[in-house]
């Protein structure tokens, strides 16, 4: 006797714990194993990119946190920078210290947000992401005790940054970057050789380097597969150039790889935030630049490293004092190009996890 | 107006593809290239393979609404010899505005010209998968093109501010 089977289809989301957001994947099922994947996505959509027309050049910097909100330092700085660019502005060198002071932190905290849920969608069910969250929570102490705010920072300006940090700021950071090595070594002895994990992700969601360049993937997805590219190192802004660190890359170019990669950067972002703070210069935190900035009529794309990858702003004037055209490159979407041919042939458990590897974020799919 | 750190200029990039392709490009800044449109997808694949330009990744694409034509943007990157080119095409008709996908040469390019087509409704021939992306099927019209609003008065960007008035002292 045989048993016939057909293909079905099964829904995941928009609200489901493994899509880390509003985010819904419509999978065609033959069995256990996927056939087809379609992503539906929008539920986030806020019109950031029309709404920029009508605002100031200044008052489009809380888009840019809410764009990306697990990593909102580096949205406000990719986009200041690129407004820079068009407009000439000049930073002062103790904001461009502050700056990688305050991208790293939010690389740190995003990372542990991005392994912890990885982690979670492997199976270790919460305990790795609160000892993640641990560290996470004191540096959104940090950001709170400088600009106010904990998620949604709003902290960069064009020109600087928006509040020099308090006294008690810099005995907070260099405990946190003392204790941080320890930690990661914590986390490494408990899950780099954890047999569970090992199962789950090692050869699921492979991506060779060559489809990872031309699939226009950036950032941990893209050195997982073992090619070392990063904007801090390859186009250094702000003063990254006169930073000693390294970039981690993968060797199969799966889900771990990709995990393990996320852990080191921790580990190089911890060693740069300490030699930020050793070389930080005193002098101004900002430069005196108009409310009303009307840029020459021009273009600029301002990028960085986001925790996600290239995370680029494509300005556009024409003049005014709004900008012409807001575009944000945002790579938890562009990462996403391949998650179709990832998935198909995959099984379902197998998809949830090469799904996590990705480290989406929703708000800055949608925008 | 400033080119990006490590950018090739459009001139040099012009220079390349004319010879390579004569009649592709339109014209040239120090910033960018523009290629005519219906020659697009050849001056992608010719800056992809060629050793010199080597443009391996496809890093952004987008569109800009100039009123009367579209301009598409490409932002291409070589990872072995850490440049950027900026490739534009500008598509006249501004009513139902199409392009060649570069799909074939990018494979990158599979969400972002969705998103272009979303929002913008620019038509990319030979895309495998030309949907709606954030909005649905039926949604009217194309929220980022210029005279989505059609308000007869609506005026896009902001007035003056009241200190930027002559005799006003500003901070």
């Amino acid at each position: 006797m045989t048993t016939a089977t057909e293909p079905y289809v099964l829904n995941i989301g928009p609200q489901h714990p493994s899509t880390h957001g509003v985010f819904r994947l419509r999978v065609v099922m033959d069995g256990e194993r996927i056939q087809d994947m379609d992503m539906v996505v929008g539920y986030l959509h806020r019109s950031m990119e029309k709404l920029a027309e009508e605002r100031t050049y200044t008052q489009n910097i809380p888009f840019t946190d809410r764009a990306d909100y697990l990593a909102a330092m580096s949205g406000n700085l990719g986009y200041c920078l690129a407004v820079e660019m068009l407009s000439g502005v000049e930073v002062p060198e103790r904001a461009s210290y502050l700056r990688v002071i305050f991208a790293e932190l939010q690389r740190i905290a995003s990372h542990s947000m991005a392994n912890g849920t990885f982690v979670n969608d492997a199976g270790a069910w919460q305990t790795p992401l609160m000892y993640m969250f641990r560290e996470r929570e004191r540096i959104l102490d940090l950001f709170e005790m400088t600009g106010g705010a904990r998620l949604t920072t709003n902290y960069m300006r064009i020109g600087g940054v928006a509040f020099d940090p308090p006294p008690e700021f810099f005995p907070a950071i260099e405990s946190l970057v003392s204790d941080l090595p320890d930690r990661i070594d914590e986390y490494a002895e408990l899950l780099i050789d954890n047999e569970i994990l090992l199962a789950r992700s090692r050869g699921v969601g492979t991506i060779t380097a060559e489809d990872a360049i031309n699939g226009s993937l950036s950032g941990p997805m893209l050195r997982g597969s073992g090619v070392p590219w990063d904007l801090r190192k390859a186009e250094p802004y702000c003063v990254y150039d006169r930073m000693d660190f390294d970039i981690p890359v993968g060797r199969n170019g799966d889900a771990y790889d990709r995990f393990l990669v996320r852990l080191e950067e921790v580990r190089q972002s911890t060693k740069i935030i300490q030699q930020a703070l050793d070389a930080l210069p005193a002098g101004p935190h900002k430069t005196d630049t108009p409310l009303a900035l009307r840029p020459e009529p021009g273009e600029a794309y301002g990028r960085v490293e986001g925790p996600r990858g290239e995370l680029g702003f494509y300005v556009v004037s024409d003049g005014g004092s709004a900008p012409f055209r807001f575009h944000i490159r945002a790579p938890s979407l562009i990462n996403l190009s391949l998650l179709r041919e990832m998935a198909i042939g995959a099984s379902l458990p197998d998809a949830i996890v090469a799904l996590g590897s990705v480290d989406i974020v929703v708000g800055e799919i949608d925008r | 107006m400033p080119a990006g750190p490590r950018q090739l200029t459009g001139d040099t990039v012009a220079s390349a593809l004319s010879a390579a392709l004569p009649g592709a490009v339109a014209t040239a800044t120090a910033e960018w290239v523009e290629v005519e449109p219906a020659r697009i997808l050849d001056a992608l694949r010719w800056l992809h393979d060629d050793a010199e330009m080597d443009a391996k990744q496809l890093s952004n694409l987008c569109a800009v609404d100039r009123h009367d034509r579209f301009e598409v943007v490409y932002h291409l990157q070589s990872m072995d010899r850490n440049h950027q080119i900026v490739v534009k095409a500008v598509v006249g008709e501004h009513d139902d505005p199409a392009l060649p996908s570069c799909y074939p040469v990018y494979k990158g390019a599979l969400l972002q010209e969705r998103e272009v087509y979303d929002l913008m409704g620019i038509r990319f021939e030979g895309h495998p998968d030309l949907r709606r992306m954030f909005l649905w099927e039926g949604y009217p019209g194309f929220p980022l093109r210029k005279d989505f609003l059609q308000i007869p008065d609506h005026h896009p960007g902001l007035p003056k501010f009241p200190f930027e008035e002559p005799g006003v002292q500003a901070r």
